[in-house]
């Protein structure tokens, strides 16, 4: 690779889940220390591209690459690519019986760079006992999924919907503790440095909470625009997805 | 005994049990019953202790009321540090010399013709161990039993009874296991357990066996009113067959029982395992669980509720993790009710792990075979309560070993 390459770094990505396409050519890029955010309407492969970045298995890659850091990461296993940085909030993370939140909190911060002794702050406290996953409300998943990445301490993170299924009680928690994810919290002891983040977000909601440099709208399986955030969330909210007007007038297309 | 009992024991030595392959007894031969005694057990050869410690039994007595340790048909080790207090431990026929109330409770709950494991451990008059918990006293700490198989081609013939009196309490850690390379042998285990009104008693017993060994353990259990039973099995190593069945008989108003069986049915291994109750008394409960792994093994998890009375409630749950193919994993859940008043439930489930739980893992940055070993041991222990600490070490072991070699 003769030129400087971004980050993260995905040429004509095509996957396929079961025996559908669901990916069908995705190209993008994302440099150190940029939140993207990711918009389109439900089924149109948002999941999809972020499964497929962490390596899980009910996704197939047919063509194309991934890199990130430079390194070629296409056929590498989930916890390769954790290791080099990577780390994902699922929107619906499965349960895993017999299997405590705390142990699983423990082991990752062994692999990972973060701090740990903060459940408190997350109001997890109570939860470390418990099985993971199971029983837990929306917002409880997300808080223990935000515990979990914070001691994992990702250069890059992937947020799945982080504000679906939340209570307005649990959302400015959870909005607070995905900005010091990105932005680094001053409470752990290390230097406080900006992490990459790629977001899905139906709502715009999160965004409350952090700011987003580029959005990008998919739809069908391929990124048909990218822009402002808020002048594409604006303009979602107005005329839909349906046409993608936005992608036509005011914004590049890709 | 009269003879009409004797003959008809004899006939059931051609009697074949309900369930597992059947083991042809005349291929063995009895056991030692004067094996060398072992004063102190930090004085015992260290291979024996290292076995002991395998199966839960620990050579530091420090934090156990008693030991007892039997090397094929005789009893090798017993001590206790609580014989003033109301603990008495000993060997059944010494039980049954000096005690007339002991008699009373020998072959009382098991039939010696259920078949021709009982019938042979009758006939041939076999010892055991008999350990006895005065009214009110609560143990503080387990009460530890070693059964050790050491002859090859030889069979291991034990009779045990357990009473713990109305108002006591106890746990009982027993540790079963081969010695000196014995790997074609035989071990039958009768245990009669008594459990009287307000008593409770939890049994847990950890047993490792060589590749071809044969396990047939007998256990009846009888409760009072409001006794609480707790009966955990751990089979985690290499075993050639094992067939147990334990039963418990809630005879007591508000009895309870729990059966919790953690297998590993390895490739040659042959489990077939669970537990019954007879829930014959208003507003008993039962819960059975089993959590079982097959590594290419035949594993059979069965469990049976019986409701006989107004007001129960029964749980029975069979989960099993196939880990590679090549043996048969069953799960056979039984439910029987004689009345209207009665609650009884089953799950069952059977296959491999899933695979969004592995990746979830391995995404915080485990590797595939920590994530693995980390749902395999959440699986097995996860939702059994009351695990004692040595055994959950146990398990973290076997599970580890397990792993690595598959």
């Amino acid at each position: 690779m003769g030129s400087v390459m971004s980050l993260l770094e995905i040429k004509d990505l095509h996957v396929q889940a079961g025996d559908r396409e669901i990916l069908k050519g995705v190209t993008f890029s994302m440099e150190e220390g940029e939140t993207c955010v990711l918009f389109g309407p439900n089924g149109s492969g948002k999941s999809t591209l972020l499964a497929s970045i962490m390596g899980y298995g009910q996704t197939k890659i047919t063509s194309g690459h991934i890199f990130f850091k430079g390194q070629d990461i296409t056929q590498m296993t989930v916890d390769q690519r954790a290791r080099l940085g990577i780390g994902m909030m699922m929107q619906r993370p499965p349960n895993v019986t017999g299997v405590r939140l705390g142990d699983l909190v423990k082991v990752t911060a062994a692999n990972g760079h973060g701090c740990t002794g903060h459940e408190a702050e997350f109001k997890m406290e109570n939860f470390m006992d418990r099985d993971i996953n199971v029983g837990f409300s929306g917002g409880e998943i997300k808080r223990s999924e935000l515990l979990q990445l914070s001691v994992q301490a990702p250069d890059f993170v992937m947020l799945d919907e982080p504000e679906s299924g939340v209570d307005l009680e649990n959302i400015g928690l959870i909005g607070r503790k995905v900005h010091e994810l990105i932005y680094g919290s001053t409470t752990c002891g290390r230097p406080v440095q900006r992490v990459s983040a790629l977001v899905i977000t139906h709502t715009g909601q999160i965004l409350d909470y952090i700011g987003a440099d580029r959005a990008y709208i998919m739809i069908d399986g391929t990124i048909r625009c990218s822009g402002r955030p808020g002048e594409l969330l604006k303009d979602i909210k107005e005329n839909g997805y349906g046409d993608c007007k936005s992608c036509r007038t005011n914004v590049k297309i890709l | 005994m009269s003879d009409e009992r004797e003959d008809s024991v004899k006939k059931a030595l051609g009697k074949e049990a309900a369930y597992g392959p059947s083991i042809d007894i005349d291929n063995f031969d009895e056991g030692e019953s004067e094996p060398e005694q072992i004063e102190k057990l930090a004085d015992a050869p260290e291979d024996l202790k290292k076995k002991m410690e395998n199966v839960g039994v620990t050579v530091d007595e420090s934090h156990r009321e008693g030991t007892i340790l039997f090397i094929d048909n005789g009893m090798s080790h017993c001590s206790s540090t609580r014989a003033q207090e109301g603990l008495f431990i000993m060997n059944t026929k010494t039980a049954l010399e000096k005690y007339d109330w002991a008699r009373r409770l020998n072959w009382n709950l098991m039939d010696p013709t259920k078949d021709k494991y009982t019938a042979k451990t009758f006939l041939e008059n076999s010892d055991g161990y008999f350990i006895y918990v005065k009214p009110g006293v609560h143990l503080k700490f387990p009460v530890q039993t070693c059964m050790m198989l050491s002859k090859h081609k030889g069979i291991q013939n034990l009779h045990n009874i357990i009473f713990v009196d109305h108002d006591a309490s106890m746990d009982i850690i027993t540790g079963c296991t081969t010695v000196h390379g014995a790997n074609d042998a035989l071990h039958v285990g009768v245990s009669e357990i008594y459990i009287a009104d307000n008593a409770s008693l939890s049994f847990s017993m950890i047993h490792s066996w060589n590749d071809n060994t044969a396990v047939r353990p007998r256990t009846n259990a009888r409760l009072g009113k409001n006794a609480r039973y707790v009966n955990n099995y751990v089979v985690l190593d290499p075993v050639g067959t094992v067939q147990s069945y334990p039963t418990a008989f809630l005879e007591g108003e508000g009895a309870s029982c729990s059966f919790n069986t953690m297998c590993i049915a390895h490739e040659n291994s042959n489990i077939d395992t669970g537990g019954c109750a007879f829930l014959n008394a208003p507003r008993s409960g039962a819960e059975i669980l089993s959590r079982n792994i097959t590594y290419g093994g035949s594993m059979v998890a069965r469990g049976r509720l019986v409701g006989n009375a107004p007001g129960i409630k029964a749980h029975l749950e069979c989960r099993s993790i196939v880990q590679k193919d090549g043996g048969v994993t069953e799960a056979i859940p039984e439910l029987e009710a004689h009345l209207a008043d009665v609650e009884m439930t089953h799950e069952a489930a059977v296959g491999k792990i899933a695979q969004d739980q592995i990746e979830y893992l391995m995404s915080r940055g485990l590797s595939e075979d920590d994530a693995v070993s980390m749902i395999i041991r959440g699986f097995l222990v996860g939702g059994i309560k009351g695990l004692p600490d040595s055994l959950r070490d146990e398990i973290n072991r076997a599970i580890d070993k397990a792993n690595a070699g598959n």
